[in-house]
């Protein structure tokens, strides 16, 4: 737990002047804030692994590192969006699951079939996308329960249906998405590279991503600029269940076939939230971005790495993973709110 | 009736003219009819499949059965009602189901110092996830999410995977044992009666100075703070209230059903939904807590319901999926 150092309590009259530290450099902004925490865990991390007696950065264990990186990386890639817009989706893990189910099944172990697999991955993941966006967006409920209630139905049509792994995914796919790599980089992690990057252009470029923000910061004044916020809103929902489908494909090609637990056991919804967060995400919306999220992704992926190379018990792993999480948004929460007090007092 | 709701004048609500304000609690979002009438329209269609199930003696048992969620729902109206969420409750029933194993050790003598422990431990969790979400500002999606995993990790951690130790008969008679030959009644659980001095203490507690300050700390922080109330202290106090009786819930569950780690896996959710179902919204300031407790109930219920129509467990969840989507979607299309 992080011990707080005892704050000033009254910020002075006269404005500080700025000087560049570190903590300055840091609270700028958030999404630099996470790959400065990256860097430290990783700086860390190789410290302590070589003095256990390892090596943390070598090619096996950067390829793994990577791999762990990629399926929640996708996953919470579309979750910044829905989190933009103040919404989240807590479906995510069944969506990944199911997404395994439906490429392995379809292809059944024939290259022939994986355009058919994909498309019929990606129109279930829109359909689910549009039910919760109409829920959050048009019926009005809020996104915790609306996708908690999405992710029920799912989850209820995977324990009837399956009670282990089903289909095999076409070798292809298994070769080229599932374990080809370009030197220590595999495939798949170029391709979440590509969908950040994507989004990333959405956010900055678009109509799109600049009145997703605006919803996000606040629905009211959006609709009254003119904004659908619906229609935002309704999008960013697909798109976000659209990246879970394309993680689950990457899942069914890393495992060779449909994983009904698979989205779930590895905490896709809760664990893609948390990545967004520490990516400087405010959970109320309106502020972050998919930079921040790729850190926060990187982040929790270093520290699993680091704790798998020095051998740390997997439950131990789940303890230090809270902790982290806890004390990296309580920092951000802490300089936020310094920042505004400042503000507040040079108006005043 | 129910517990105060505010967006109301004081004055309004205190008047003591009995029809037009008791209708309005009822009828207005957040009022408790709503879950009222799903509540009966289950027990209908239970009634229409097994009419035995209104015998006293299974009428008490399942009451008995349903305590734990409903004294977890309780527990979770109060922080949901001041504006956060309780995401470690469920971690914190396995933590406690397992601790009291490994401590009791299946000897009577240590039964009554280890539940002192138990509520100790989860006062604790309760004051770190409070403490955490008001000084240091983390919300407590994230601040409960963070305690969540550290719970879940920690005792798997230090039962080193499996669950040791054993429950005493002492400590499981809570969730298990019942008054037989009670007149009128026959069998009267342990657990009922728990559930009833738990819900008499918090109704008690919502209906005071307290529990009032609480709703309008959810309502408005920023109006509470003007108005002089310690709102960090006060959503604290939201989040031990939850620890401490997630704690009671881990008692009663661990002696219906024993040790395992699966002793509380996704009771956080299943109490979010109960409360919701109740018509107290998220983000805090607006809702019941009977309306919270019959939520759970009204779950409870719904699960006994898919049991006599032969609905497969497996498909359990995508019914209460669908239940909560159209129970919820009907508020929120009504509050338009």
């Amino acid at each position: 737990m992080t011990a707080a150092p005892s704050a000033p309590q009254r910020t002075p009259a006269v404005p500080r002047r700025e000087v560049r530290t570190l903590r300055t450099a840091v609270g700028a902004d958030p999404a630099r804030g996470v790959f400065v925490a990256l860097a430290l865990t990783l700086a860390i991390g190789w410290v302590v692994v070589a003095l256990d007696g390892g090596q943390l950065l070598n090619q096996s264990s950067v390829v793994s590192l990577l791999h762990v990186a990629t399926g929640l990386g996708l996953v919470a890639a579309g979750q910044t969006l829905v989190i933009l817009g103040g919404s989240l989706d807590l479906s995510v893990g069944y969506v990944v699951s199911l997404s395994t189910l439906i490429a392995a099944e379809t292809m059944n172990g024939s290259d022939s079939r994986i355009g058919p697999a994909i498309l019929l991955v990606m129109a279930v993941s829109v359909a689910v996308g549009l039910v919760n966006g109409f829920l959050v967006a048009t019926v009005g409920i809020n996104a915790f329960i609306a996708t908690l209630g999405v992710g029920l139905l799912l989850k209820g049509y995977l324990e009837n249906g399956y009670d282990g792994p089903a289909g095999s995914t076409a070798p292809t796919l298994v070769q080229t998405l599932g374990y080809q790599r370009v030197g220590p980089v595999p495939v798949a992690f170029l391709l979440f590279l590509a969908v950040a990057a994507a989004i990333w252009f959405a956010l900055r470029r678009t109509r799109y991503g600049h009145h997703l923000v605006a919803v996000g910061g606040d629905a009211q004044v959006a609709r009254l600029s003119g904004v659908r916020n619906d229609r935002v809103l309704i999008l960013s929902h697909v798109l976000c269940a659209l990246c879970a489908g394309l993680a689950g494909v990457y899942l069914a090609s890393r495992l060779g076939s449909g994983a009904p637990r698979v989205g779930v056991e590895s905490f896709y919804d809760l664990e893609s939230i948390a990545a967004v967060v520490l990516g400087g995400a405010a959970l109320a919306g309106g502020r972050g971005g998919v930079v921040g999220t790729v850190g926060g992704v990187l982040l929790l992926a270093s520290v699993d790495s680091v704790f798998n190379q020095l051998d740390v018990d997997a439950f131990f792993k789940q303890v230090v993973r809270g902790v982290i999480i806890i004390a990296a948004v309580a920092l951000y929460a802490r300089r936020r709110h310094r920042r505004h007090r400042e503000r507040n007092g040079a108006r005043s | 009736m129910t517990a105060e709701v505010t967006r109301e004048p004081e004055g309004a609500a205190a008047r003591p003219v009995a029809g037009g304000v008791v209708r309005g609690r009822l009828v207005r979002p957040g009022g408790v009819l709503p879950i009222v009438v799903i509540l009966a329209l289950l027990l209908v269609l239970i009634a229409i499949q097994q009419p035995d199930f209104f015998q006293p003696a299974s009428l008490l048992s399942f009451l008995g059965r349903s305590a734990p969620i409903i004294i977890l729902a309780a527990g979770q109206y109060f922080v949901i009602v001041s504006g956060e969420f309780d995401l470690s409750v469920g971690s914190l029933v396995t933590a406690q189901v397992v601790v009291a194993a490994r401590l009791i050790d299946s000897d009577p003598g240590r039964t009554w110092p280890v539940v002192l422990l138990l509520f100790g431990f989860g006062l604790l969790v309760g004051v770190a996830n409070g403490l955490v979400t008001t000084t240091l500002r983390v919300p407590s999606f994230i601040t409960t999410l963070g305690m969540y995993l550290i719970l879940v990790g920690a005792v798997y951690l230090w039962s080193d995977g499996a669950p040791r130790g054993g429950l005493s008969d002492e400590f499981r008679r809570f969730g298990r044992l019942a008054f037989e030959d009670v007149p009128l009644l026959g069998r009267l659980p342990y657990a009922l009666l728990v559930l009833l001095a738990v819900a008499v203490l918090l109704l008690l507690f919502s209906r005071s100075d307290a529990g009032r300050t609480l709703v309008a700390v959810g309502d408005n922080p920023r109006t509470a703070e003007l108005t002089g109330v310690r709102v960090g202290r006060t959503k604290t106090v939201a989040f031990v209230i939850s620890g401490l009786a997630a704690t009671v819930a881990a008692i009663l569950l661990g002696g219906y059903s024993g040790v395992s780690f699966q002793a509380g896996l996704g009771l956080e959710f299943t109490a979010i939904t109960a409360v919701v179902l109740g018509g107290v919204a998220l983000g805090g300031g607006r809702g019941a807590l009977l309306g919270a407790m019959l939520g759970a109930l009204t779950l409870e219920t719904l699960f006994t319901l898919m049991n006599f129509y032969g609905v497969s467990g497996a498909l359990k969840s995508t019914v209460q999926g669908l239940i909560i989507l159209a129970a919820v979607s009907v508020g929120a299309l009504r509050r338009r």
